[in-house]
């Protein structure tokens, strides 16, 4: 599903990914842990395409066709969703009314009809079910006066409703209690399936616990130095990145 | 962001949808300003004397005066003896009788427009007083407000049929002495709209006015008149927009609302002139003077305003609380696109106790434009307890654009409570791309996050005016971001 070749990429002036390689097939889920300012947010920013990266080479290919070129709505029609490590907040603006928006941009381009409004509120409904979250957020503005955890929980909650092929969450881990934790969790899990990948970008190995990835990569320095079955993230949980750091160095 | 430059440039430099002249004759006053020119006015008009001597006086005062120069806008100099006074369609002497009797190519216009004059107004309930040029055209829906007992007419029909409201109101609101434009307004005025609403009346409809300005060199002076007795309510829209021009317009338009006790008056606004091309050149310069009186004790006004057009605006819808308990409100999104200026906002003057005001605006600036708001809140020693909240936002598009505030506070009285919030923000490129990550294009992405921004005050217009609004904004921004 996703191919990355020796991906380089700088923010700035400053080189932050540096020969970065990683294919995900559909139905994985993925983690990639690393120290911090290892680049693990620029990738997933590149990936979703924001502005302020520059890819200086390497290759993304998704669903076979060269991902690099294509706008970040492009790549959200695609089926690509990035969960924010810091969502953002628009005032004003419904929590219903993005959603809605952003679902009928996908069908426009893929040919498809609006949907229909029952149709919607039906599904938001059992997704926001679903996360546990109360139906007064879904007419809030978005994430404006959410706490740290609402705003994750938000985050899983928009992934539901838009059901992406690729969903790569940036430290949705990060900031949430225990509970907080495993409703986010719980949602994820519920999405995986034979046709979706995840790529989940994590500081922790707590997350894990409770989505077991079928793949653990551990990135530092621009690159991904060592990948492993999901009992990496438990010894480098245990020992930390320094063994990794020093084996890499070794190797 | 910067691959897509060009786009955007395109999108900034898109025509303006409303561009285009009726070619009807018209019956056209020389350019030039003088007594006689005024006494023409008021002998085609058939004015009673009493107008006559009220347009003379107002002249008189007005050679004594000089073009205000405080507001923040850079503008040429306006020769006003080289603008015309007076435009009517020629073939109007006798007056349509009915829409069959209207010259087809007027309604073609008004198609062009989206008024909804045919079944779409009866549809609609909305009664349309459509002022094409200086000359009222047609008026709906009179013979069922007629029943409820209120007055909706031009203003010229009032003059003949009703001289004693018009003598005992007009300028009671906005002397003929009270600034620069208003004055001059008062001198040559040739139409407007005129309405009373009877005691303890609620008005069986929303009113409804365009204007529009279709005469090269023409400076269009409307005069509005709004009296609400007691108890009675009224919600009045007034939207408009013009074809393109190259040379500047004037427009100094006088509203005049008077709110007895415990009446209400609605009045919104939705302005979209011609605002110039991208460059600044042409476009209307639109110096207004709206003014309500919330004469009796309960009465309310509120305005609302969208103000998209217009290549300079210079408007400060004002209230004057004068009865105990009286409310005022102003509402207002003020868009500023290329080379647009603004300088806009509210004077809220507390002369009654207990009298409270709101005012909420919301500024965007966008392209090369300067916005400013201006607003004034005076509590006099006379009005205790005292309220005001004002929340006065700003929201700043691209590098180049301009947003400044300037709050005045004359406070007489200790027990007032007056409250100021500003805010200055821009679309943020986190905004944009959060948006966007979700599948919203970048003039999706901005729309939203503009109409966002202007919800407070789009929940305050009536539902079709809300939607016209919106629909405005996203064009009036269009490629604004780059």
């Amino acid at each position: 599903m996703l191919k990355i070749d020796n991906l380089h990429a700088n923010a700035g002036d400053t080189e932050i990914l540096k020969g970065l390689s990683l294919a995900i097939d559909a139905g994985e889920v993925h983690a990639i842990m690393g120290p911090n300012g290892s680049g693990k947010s620029t990738l997933a920013h590149v990936l979703a395409g924001r502005d302020g990266y520059e890819v200086t080479s390497g290759s993304v290919t998704y669903q076979g066709t060269d991902l690099l070129p294509l706008a970040p709505e492009e790549r959200a029609w695609h089926g690509i969703f990035l969960g924010f490590q810091y969502p953002i907040e628009i005032p004003g603006v419904n929590n219903t009314y993005l959603l809605k928006a952003a679902l009928n941009a996908r069908r426009k381009f893929h040919g498809e009809p609006e949907i229909d409004a029952a149709q919607f509120l039906r599904i938001i409904k059992d997704k926001a079910r679903m996360m546990k979250m109360d139906q007064s957020f879904l007419n809030r503005s978005v994430n404006e006066g959410f706490s740290g955890g609402e705003k994750k929980r938000n985050e899983v909650f928009q992934m539901a409703v838009l059901e992406p092929q690729l969903a790569i969450l940036d430290e949705t881990d990060s900031g949430l209690d225990i509970d907080a934790l495993k409703v986010v969790a719980a949602g994820v899990n519920a999405l995986r399936s034979k046709d979706r990948a995840f790529l989940l970008v994590t500081h922790y190995q707590r997350l894990l616990d409770y989505i077991e990835p079928d793949h653990v990569h551990v990135l530092a320095g621009g690159r991904i130095i060592k990948s492993g079955d999901k009992t990496l993230a438990h010894e480098l949980e245990a020992q930390g990145y320094d063994w990794v750091l020093r084996e890499a160095a070794g190797a | 962001m910067s691959a897509k430059n060009s786009d955007v440039e395109d999108l900034i430099g898109r025509k303006y949808r409303h561009g285009f002249v009726t070619d009807i004759e018209s019956d056209t006053v020389p350019p030039g300003l003088d007594e006689d020119v005024i006494r023409l006015i008021s002998k085609k008009k058939g004015e009673p004397q009493f107008m006559l001597d009220w347009r003379l006086r107002s002249y008189r005062h007005w050679l004594t005066m000089r073009e205000p120069d405080w507001a923040k806008i850079n503008l040429d100099p306006i020769d006003y003896q080289g603008i015309s006074y007076y435009s009517a369609p020629k073939n109007s002497d006798d007056g349509p009788k009915s829409l069959a009797d209207v010259d087809p190519k007027l309604l073609e216009t008004y198609d062009k427009l989206g008024i909804p004059l045919h079944e779409r107004a009866a549809l609609a309930g909305v009664a349309v007083d459509a002022v094409f040029d200086s000359v009222s055209v047609t008026t709906t829906f009179r013979e069922k407000l007629a029943e409820a007992g209120v007055i909706f007419c031009p203003f010229s029909d009032a003059v003949q049929d009703h001289p004693e409201l018009i003598e005992q109101y007009l300028g009671s609101v906005v002397p003929y002495r009270d600034n620069f434009f208003a004055t001059l307004n008062s001198a040559v005025f040739t139409d407007g709209s005129f309405v009373y609403i009877p005691k303890g009346v609620r008005c069986p409809m929303e009113l409804s006015t365009y204007f529009r300005i279709n005469e090269a060199n023409t400076g269009q002076f409307e005069r509005t008149l709004i009296i609400a007795d007691e108890g009675s309510h009224v919600s009045y829209l007034e939207g408009c927009t013009a074809p393109m021009r190259d040379e500047n317009q004037l427009h100094a338009a006088v509203v005049e609302l008077v709110a007895l006790g415990d009446a209400q008056i609605k009045y919104s606004t939705v302005q979209n002139w011609y605002p110039g091309d991208e460059e600044g050149r042409g476009g209307i310069y639109n110096f207004v003077t709206k003014r309500a009186d919330c004469r009796g004790a309960n009465s309310k006004v509120s305005w609302t305003q969208v103000e998209a057009g217009s290549a300079i605006t210079w408007k400060y819808p004002s209230c004057v609380l004068r009865g105990e308990n009286s409310v005022g409100e102003f509402y207002s999104v003020a868009v500023t696109n290329n080379m647009q200026q603004a300088d806009t906002g509210t004077k809220m003057i507390h002369i009654g106790a207990n009298s409270r005001s709101t005012i909420v605006s919301k500024g965007i600036s966008a392209g090369r434009a300067q916005q400013s708001y201006r607003g004034l809140v005076k509590i006099f020693p006379t009005a205790r307890n005292a309220r005001n909240h004002t929340q006065c936002d700003s929201l700043l598009i691209g590098k180049q654009s301009g947003a400044h505030t300037f709050p005045y506070m004359e406070i007489k009285n200790p027990s007032a409570v007056v409250e100021h919030e500003a805010t200055t923000s821009t679309i943020a490129d986190d905004q944009l791309f959060y948006c966007r990550q979700r599948g919203l294009t970048e003039e999706d992405a901005v729309n939203m996050i503009v109409n966002g921004f202007c919800k407070d005050v789009f929940r305050e217009l009536p539902m079709e005016f809300a939607v016209e609004a919106q629909a405005l904004l996203n064009v009036s921004l269009e490629g604004a971001v780059g």
